[in-house]
């Protein structure tokens, strides 16, 4: 028994089955969890399938080349998903085009400064050079950000885990931190949601103001745009 | 299981007009050299296609809408890579923890006070339904 059991595994542990099942099964896990906890951001689904998922493979001594072989059907489609961006990016444009100027502004200072903050505590902390330079697209939306990583020399798996853990104290600290300050213009909320946490903030700005969503959900399309032509050019200065 | 329900069907045609953007973005990236990555430079040209174009096909909104609905899902193979990295978020925790909360409380407030300030300065207040409420 224990045998047959162990010649099925060394067959499946082979085949690119196996990892692309897993992945979706941890997902549905990641998504479940998620929505018992009402959508807290803490329980982030990605986060919890990527947990699982690397518990597992350490678990039964499978190298990530094995799990990857299976899993890269579902990694392919993150370049027509980028690409698919544009068009909630275009529908959101079309709702705000007299703010677009005064937003667009906003977001070229909030990309900067998501970046050179995030640089420049890390370094002062000792980090080194590779997490500074996967540090730096943290605020961008995981698919771009991990294009971002690998063009400027960063390693786009760990970009992938601190954008999800930047998205997370977004969306945790944020309403915090802008009730502070007494910000209570949506369309503020909204654009720093969205430039500071992406995805993550967006989702939370969706769930207490339909106006902050639209408007974070746009300034998460275009920080991504806008990091990725201004974050190589500000590192060619500061490396 | 908690599934978002996708109610929209994805035409093949719109798929491939999402991977032709996709691949001519790759060949503009890697031609000029560029440090951006193909399907950003592919994405910024839908964007712009749709604008000179002045509208959304039905067809595209939905392909792009079921294909999106489950976007975090296709980071997870990459998140797992982290596997082989746990080392730098061993050694570097600290630094990376107070590099994280620092500068999202930071880009929150300047990307938000900017916004504040030059809507102020152009006169474009808030309406109504645009101020949240205590």
């Amino acid at each position: 028994m224990t045998e047959e059991f162990y010649r099925i595994w060394v067959y499946l542990s082979t085949e690119p089955l196996l990892g692309l099942t897993v992945t979706l099964v941890a997902y549905q896990a990641g998504m479940w969890v998620y929505s018992k906890g009402k959508l807290n951001p803490l329980l982030n689904p990605v986060l919890i399938a990527v947990v699982i998922l690397v518990g597992l493979l350490m678990l039964t001594g499978t190298d990530y080349q094995t799990y990857f072989d299976g899993a890269k059907f579902v990694h392919f489609m993150l370049g027509p998903a980028t690409v698919a961006l544009a068009v909630p990016l275009y529908s959101q444009f079309q709702k705000v085009k007299s703010t677009f100027p005064v937003i667009l502004a906003s977001i070229l200072f909030g990309s900067a400064t998501a970046a050179l903050s995030a640089i420049g505590i890390a370094w002062v902390m000792g980090a080194s050079e590779q997490t500074l330079l996967s540090l730096a697209p943290k605020s961008v939306t995981a698919p771009i950000a991990m294009g971002i990583a690998e063009a400027v020399g960063g390693v786009p798996s760990l970009t992938a885990v601190l954008v999800i853990l930047t998205g997370i104290i977004g969306a945790v600290i944020g309403p915090g931190v802008l009730n502070l300050f007494r910000i209570k213009d949506w369309r503020a909320r909204g654009v720093a949601g969205g430039t500071a946490s992406h995805g993550i903030g967006t989702a939370r700005a969706l769930q207490v103001s339909e106006v902050a969503g639209a408007f974070a959900s746009l300034a998460m399309g275009l920080n991504g745009l806008a990091t990725a032509i201004l974050l190589p050019i500000l590192l060619g200065w500061l490396f | 299981m908690a599934i978002v329900k996708v109610n929209c069907i994805m035409t093949l045609g719109f798929i491939t007009v999402l991977l032709v953007y996709q691949l001519v973005g790759e060949i503009i990236s890697t031609g000029l050299g560029l440090p951006l990555p193909g399907p950003v430079v592919g994405m910024g040209l839908l964007f712009l296609s749709l604008i000179i174009k002045g509208g959304l096909p039905e067809g595209l909104k939905n392909t792009a809408k079921g294909l999106l609905s489950h976007l975090s899902l296709l980071f997870v193979p990459a998140g797992v890579g982290v596997m082989m990295h746990l080392h730098l978020l061993a050694n570097e925790w600290q630094a990376i923890t107070v590099a994280l909360i620092g500068s999202t409380v930071l880009t929150i407030l300047v990307t938000a006070g900017v916004m504040i300030g030059l809507t102020r300065l152009t006169g474009d207040s808030p309406s109504a339904e645009e101020i949240k409420n205590d």
